[in-house]
């Protein structure tokens, strides 16, 4: 369990899968607006939501990520038209079944995030690390072989 | 009903319809034909057709479809629906094949029958409804209701989606809620779940029979096969480290899995791996509507008939753990 050295307290690893054309813009435009998001939520630039493939994620979590929560350009307005589309029936099911195995729901996440949208993007994360604290560590998913330390 | 099957096999052949029969042979013991090639009307002799003839052929025809000439391939009602889903995939050459379907009245699970109590299994008799299982330590009648297979409970029904022929006849032998295993998990608590997960997958040795025996499963290539997919090239730190194998298996299959529950029969330790494919399935016919993989040929798979007011993946929260 990843832990604060100063104040002892669990300091989770969240991962954020942003597309390029939307939500990376977002993030950006929310650190320009001066908008905090927690340090814990790493973000991971991807072209398209729907190039995340469902193995990103088991990925994640297998190598000890608390949570993952994936941004994409709201529907519709997709820059490869209907990226997002297959992204989100991808994703409902991947989650439906990490909730089947026991993997609370609240862990995973999808967001469509606007490049107009830094608010919803800083709201969205601080309100999914806060998530992810009342949940605790992962360790349902976890694949000690996949551990650097 | 198998004389009739031969006979019809050895006409086929005879009048170079085809060239070879994809079928089910004896095995060592009465309890576990295999699949086999005929080539001739003599090795037709080794031919078999009974209640353990569990073995779904429809995956085969993707090797057959690259020989010359047709192949005579036997079907059961659930087969045809495997078969539809691979011509629809375009893996399998519907002009290589000639579909006979067969009867079928429920197929037998011989793990149920030892799970009586009952060894040392010398003959295996009767059928349809009623077999006399013969042992070194005398004879048992038993109902074959009690001891099907568990597909054969949630049956698909009677009728063949693909042939072009059929011979014999079948009965829906359907008598469970399909989705009931599923529904019972889904109420859980997600620790219930976990422990209920890890203690199933916890027996898994990787064997790879679920993969291999799998009509869906059918890439030339195969990512468990990848040296670079780490996860399946080391050894075991935890008994549980199987179960991403499992839910990545499941997810690759998601929307084309006909539910043949071969998976589960094959499985060596006797894991109930339909779970995870039936709870694809429920999501997707909750979600998307009704859909069943293999019910034609042209169906569009759910994963990619997306529409604009498709569920938002929140519904999975908001559903909640029930």
């Amino acid at each position: 369990m990843p832990v604060n050295e100063k104040t002892g307290e669990f300091t989770p690893k969240i991962v954020a899968f942003c597309c390029n054309w939307c939500s990376y813009a977002g993030a950006d435009l929310a650190g320009s607006s001066r908008l905090a998001y927690p340090a814990e939520v790493k973000i991971i630039r991807v072209p398209c939501s729907c190039r995340v493939n469902p193995m990103f994620i088991l990925r994640a979590f297998e190598k000890g990520a608390d949570g993952v929560i994936i941004c994409g350009c709201h529907p519709g307005d997709c820059h490869y038209s209907t990226g997002n589309y297959y992204a989100r029936r991808r994703m409902t099911l991947l989650f439906s079944m990490l909730d089947y195995l026991g993997v609370e729901s609240g862990r995973t996440r999808v967001e469509w995030v606007s490049a107009a949208e830094g608010v919803k993007f800083s709201t969205t994360m601080n309100e999914f690390a806060a998530k992810i604290h009342e949940l605790g560590p992962n360790v349902r998913l976890e694949d000690l072989r996949c551990k650097n330390n | 009903m198998q004389e009739q099957l031969i006979n019809r096999a050895k006409e086929l052949l005879a009048d170079g319809t085809v060239v070879r029969v994809l079928g089910w042979r004896r095995g060592d013991m009465d309890y576990n034909p295999e699949v086999a090639y005929f080539n001739s009307a003599d090795e037709l002799s080794d031919f078999v057709y009974n209640g353990f003839c569990g073995a779904n052929l429809s995956k085969y025809m993707i090797e057959a479809s690259k020989l010359e000439g047709k192949t005579l391939v036997f079907l059961k009602p659930c087969d045809t629906y495997s078969f539809n889903q691979l011509l629809t995939e375009h893996r399998v050459d519907r002009d290589k094949a000639y579909i006979i379907g067969v009867g079928c009245r429920g197929k037998l699970d011989i793990e149920k029958i030892k799970a009586k109590g009952i060894t040392g299994i010398t003959a295996i008799t009767g059928g349809p409804d009623q077999i006399k299982v013969s042992t070194i330590y005398g004879d048992h009648d038993i109902d074959c209701k009690d001891v099907r297979l568990e597909r054969c409970h949630v049956c698909k029904g009677k009728e063949h989606r693909v042939f072009d022929e059929v011979i014999g006849e079948s009965v829906d032998t359907r008598d469970a809620d399909r989705m009931a295993g599923v529904e019972a998990i889904e109420a859980m608590s997600p620790a219930e779940k976990f422990a209920f997960f890890q203690a199933e997958l916890s027996k898994c040795i990787r064997c790879n029979a679920c993969r291999n025996v799998c009509p869906a499963c059918s890439c030339r290539k195969c990512v468990f096969d990848s040296t670079k997919f780490d996860s399946a090239q080391k050894a075991n730190t935890t008994s549980f480290e199987e179960k991403m194998f499992h839910i990545i298996r499941a997810f690759h299959v998601a929307g084309r899995c006909t539910d043949c529950g071969e998976c589960s029969r094959v499985c060596p330790q006797g894991i109930p791996l339909h779970l995870f494919n039936r709870k694809f399935i429920k999501d997707i016919n909750e979600l998307y509507g009704d859909y069943q993989a293999g019910e034609s040929a042209d169906q569009r798979a759910p994963l990619v008939n997306y529409t604009f007011e498709d569920a938002e993946p929140g519904i999975v929260s908001e559903r909640g753990s029930k």
